[in-house]
């Protein structure tokens, strides 16, 4: 079979090909939230450095993980950027394949912000306004009802009378854990409902799960796409608010206003010294088995957390990273090749 | 009883009737087609609209004197000494370059900020003036006329994206930026031209929009259509050839034509991770390299090409083959001396629809890691790249406004790519296939 011929000969000389080559440039997967960080990082390496500029990858967290944990070797990523720490599964995974140890750099801080249309009503939240909006069920004179709120101002007097129409995070993002943490789950916390369910329901767990249960009736609509696409349901429906990075929302302040959460309006500022309660860390984790192998790996995990880049007055805060106060000691870790414990 | 009288003048009710419903038809058929124009113009304005201006890029041309204490400290102009100045160094000479020529022509300009001036600079020019003075390093101590590009909310300025309403608005920009810009190309300084980087330039980051280009990907899919060719090609018409004039009729070419026709039609998707299975995980093959996409294309682009390659030899009469029999050739001569010349026009149509179809092709594309930010260009088919589809995706991913109309104008380029190619396969069908 001439065919079959063709095809085994050309992948066996494909294949040995390939086994020739040592690979020399870094690469990168995960967070898309890290994405823009990370290329702004990997120009400017290799604009700066006689290594090649690393690849990076985006595809979301779980997928950047998933990636790196595939094992060790010139054809598994090196780097896995990451919005949000790595799971006890995840390394446990890791391991199984043979990736053991581990180097977590922390980068730096993201805010979550919440906007609306330019040229729509202004907003001040706090947490319980958005429990009491999007929760799919909520309590009623001791009784677990579905959502019975239509508009901003059901759920606080001091709202807007806006029809409730909030553009979320689709649930493969990490943003969409932060958001339910630190805003549903806080916002009935602070509004007493999570001892009421947990009354009713007898178990605090469960109340947990039902407190951060959203509403299905196309006041909560799930995006998951990018930021882009939020943007652009804001711009077909002026009664949307969306959940942005801060990042973003920095780069499109001509269209968006920014609402404040708690009184305090998130800015690299506020966000640092944790005024602002919507935020969460960022991270790469490096293999250290590679720092040997691929030329410029370490140069490339230092130079990331650097003064110059990941600093107060870096390109990376320019753009909306939220600086680490402790990125000397982050500094430190890396040089030292510090494994996570 | 006789016959209703029938005039050859007046058409009879049931002619009238038969005559109406094919003007109906024809209207219908029209309409269809009208619906499909309208698609494509809307589509086409929308996309030339938003994409025309990604060729058009705004640049600052102003003197730029390299001076040799901040570039060269140690004056000896050793490369690797030299090297020590990041680009961060060649910032600060530009942005004293164009404080110096604002001043020069008397450029006053009321409310800029600090870093106002500054920032009217690409960061990309930095780079470029610092690969320029490594690649000459004799220029250090001279002033050079150099061209830097704009920031790309400069650039919008001129493109109309970015208004002083929106400005004044915009935390990356502010309307005294605008007015000095204004200035600035009232005395000559800064021009719009035609933008030739936007297809050989490297992707750049989200800072720096207006840098971004093609390039790499333009390359990544050229090596890639290099490997669909040099593979689907013989390996489909080999499959084509025997399938049609040699193999007998059984149930095993019964399934293999059955599985032909179905491989067709499955999601490009289930190629993308086949070919992560076999040719990263077992193979182990490099990750986003051209190889790895050219292999998953050929996978997807084989029975699309087989198929089409069937009909053509199917097309040529048996007389051709009865004849050449006839007067003694083989079999084979009979296929390779007068079959196989005569439907390779058809084979070669079926086999460009089938490149310019992978061609366009993304989604498999996404599961070998060639959804990525490269910026060196590959140099073989093992250097990782990426595809001008994926370079849309990528772009329409970013939250630099800028960054739409860089997705537009990539369309455009694919777009042209693709004409070129289905143009070639029309002009090829109509010269030389021959109907009998």
């Amino acid at each position: 079979m001439k065919a079959t011929k063709l095809a085994v000969s050309a992948l066996a000389i494909a294949a040995a090909a390939g086994a020739a080559e040592a690979r020399d440039q870094i690469q990168v997967a995960g967070s898309s939230t890290v994405l823009p960080y990370a290329t702004i990082v990997a120009e400017a390496f290799g604009e700066n450095f006689d290594f090649p500029t690393p690849v990076v990858e985006s595809g979301g967290s779980s997928a950047g993980l998933k990636k790196f944990c595939e094992g060790v070797g010139e054809n598994t990523i090196d780097i896995a950027n990451a919005s949000r720490k790595i799971k006890d599964k995840e390394v446990a995974a890791c391991a199984e394949n043979g990736v053991t140890d581990i180097i977590e750099v922390r980068i730096g801080y993201d805010g979550i912000v919440f906007a609306s249309d330019i040229n729509g009503n202004g907003f001040a939240f706090t947490p319980e306004d958005w429990y009491k909006a999007l929760a799919a069920e909520v309590v009623v004179d001791g009784q677990l009802v579905a959502n019975p709120n239509t508009a901003w101002s059901d759920v606080n007097a001091e709202l807007p009378a806006q029809e409730i129409m909030a553009f979320i995070p689709g649930t493969k993002h990490g943003t969409r854990e932060v958001f339910e943490e630190k805003v549903i789950l806080a916002g009935c916390k602070a509004s007493g409902a999570l001892e009421a369910i947990a009354a009713i329901k007898g178990d605090e767990k469960e109340a947990e799960k039902t407190c951060m249960a959203l509403r299905a009736d196309n006041r909560a609509v799930d995006i998951d796409g990018d930021y882009t696409e939020t943007l652009a349901r804001i711009g077909s429906n002026k009664d949307g608010i969306g959940v942005f990075g801060l990042a973003f929302y920095e780069n499109n302040t001509d269209k968006l206003q920014v609402a404040t959460m708690s009184g305090v309006t998130p800015s690299v500022e506020t966000i640092a010294s944790g005024d602002y309660p919507v935020s969460r860390p960022l991270y790469f984790y490096i293999k250290k088995a590679h720092l040997e192998v691929i030329p410029g790996l370490k140069d490339y995990a230092e130079f990331f957390v650097s003064d110059d880049m990941a600093g107060p007055d870096g390109p990376l805060a320019e753009y909306g990273l939220v600086s680490d106060p402790e990125l000397a000691a982050t500094q430190e870790a890396v040089a030292g090749e510090e494994l996570m414990n | 009883m006789t016959a209703p009288r029938r005039s050859l003048l007046a058409p009879d009710p049931r002619t009238i009737a038969r005559n109406r419903a094919e003007a109906r038809f024809r209207a219908y058929g029209l309409g269809a087609v009208g619906v499909a124009l309208v698609a494509l113009a809307v589509l086409l304005l929308s996309i030339f609209g938003n994409g025309s201006s990604a060729f058009y890029q705004t640049y600052l041309e102003v003197p730029v004197m390299l001076p040799e204490k901040s570039l060269d400290k140690s004056g000896t102009r050793d490369i690797e000494v030299m090297k020590k100045v990041t680009t961060v160094g060649y910032a600060k000479v530009l942005k004293t370059a164009l404080d110096e020529a604002i001043e020069a022509n008397g450029i006053i300009v009321e409310g800029l900020g600090k870093k106002d001036v500054g920032n009217m600079i690409s960061d990309e020019a930095a780079a470029q003036l610092r690969n320029m003075v490594l690649a000459d390093p004799t220029l250090v101590g001279q002033t050079i006329a150099f061209e830097m590009l704009a920031n790309g909310r400069i650039d919008g300025y001129y493109k109309g994206r970015v208004t002083r309403e929106s400005a004044a608005l915009d935390s990356n920009v502010s309307p005294a930026q605008l007015d000095l810009a204004d200035a600035l190309a009232e005395k000559g300084l800064l021009a719009t031209r035609f933008n030739l980087d936007f297809i050989t330039a490297p992707d750049a980051s989200d800072q720096r929009p207006e840098a971004a280009g093609l390039g790499v990907a333009i390359l990544g899919s050229f090596y890639m259509m290099i490997v669909v060719l040099a593979l689907s090609l013989p390996i489909g018409v080999a499959t084509a050839v025997y399938l049609e004039e040699f193999a007998v009729k059984n149930r095993f070419t019964d399934v293999i034509e059955v599985n032909i026709s179905n491989l067709a039609a499955v999601p490009s998707i289930v190629f993308g991770i086949l070919g992560l299975a076999i040719f990263i995980n077992f193979a182990h093959l490099p990750q986003s390299a051209p190889i790895v996409g050219g292999l998953v294309l050929t996978l997807m682009t084989l029975p699309r090409i087989i198929i089409p390659a069937r009909a053509a030899l199917k097309a040529v009469p048996p007389s051709i083959r009865d004849a050449a029999l006839g007067v003694g050739a083989s079999r084979m001569q009979s296929v390779f001396h007068h079959v196989l010349p005569l439907a390779a026009p058809g084979i070669l149509t079926g086999m460009i629809i089938g490149l310019a179809q992978a061609l366009g092709e993304t989604a498999p594309l996404l599961l070998i890691g060639m959804v990525a930010f490269v910026r060196d260009y590959p140099g073989g088919l093992f250097d990782p790249a990426t595809a001008l589809p994926v370079q849309v995706y990528n772009w329409t991913q970013r939250a630099d406004p800028a960054f739409v109309e860089r997705a537009s104008g990539a369309i455009i380029v694919l777009l042209i790519f693709l004409l070129i190619m289905n143009t070639a396969a029309i002009v090829l069908r109509r010269r030389f296939e021959r109907r009998w």
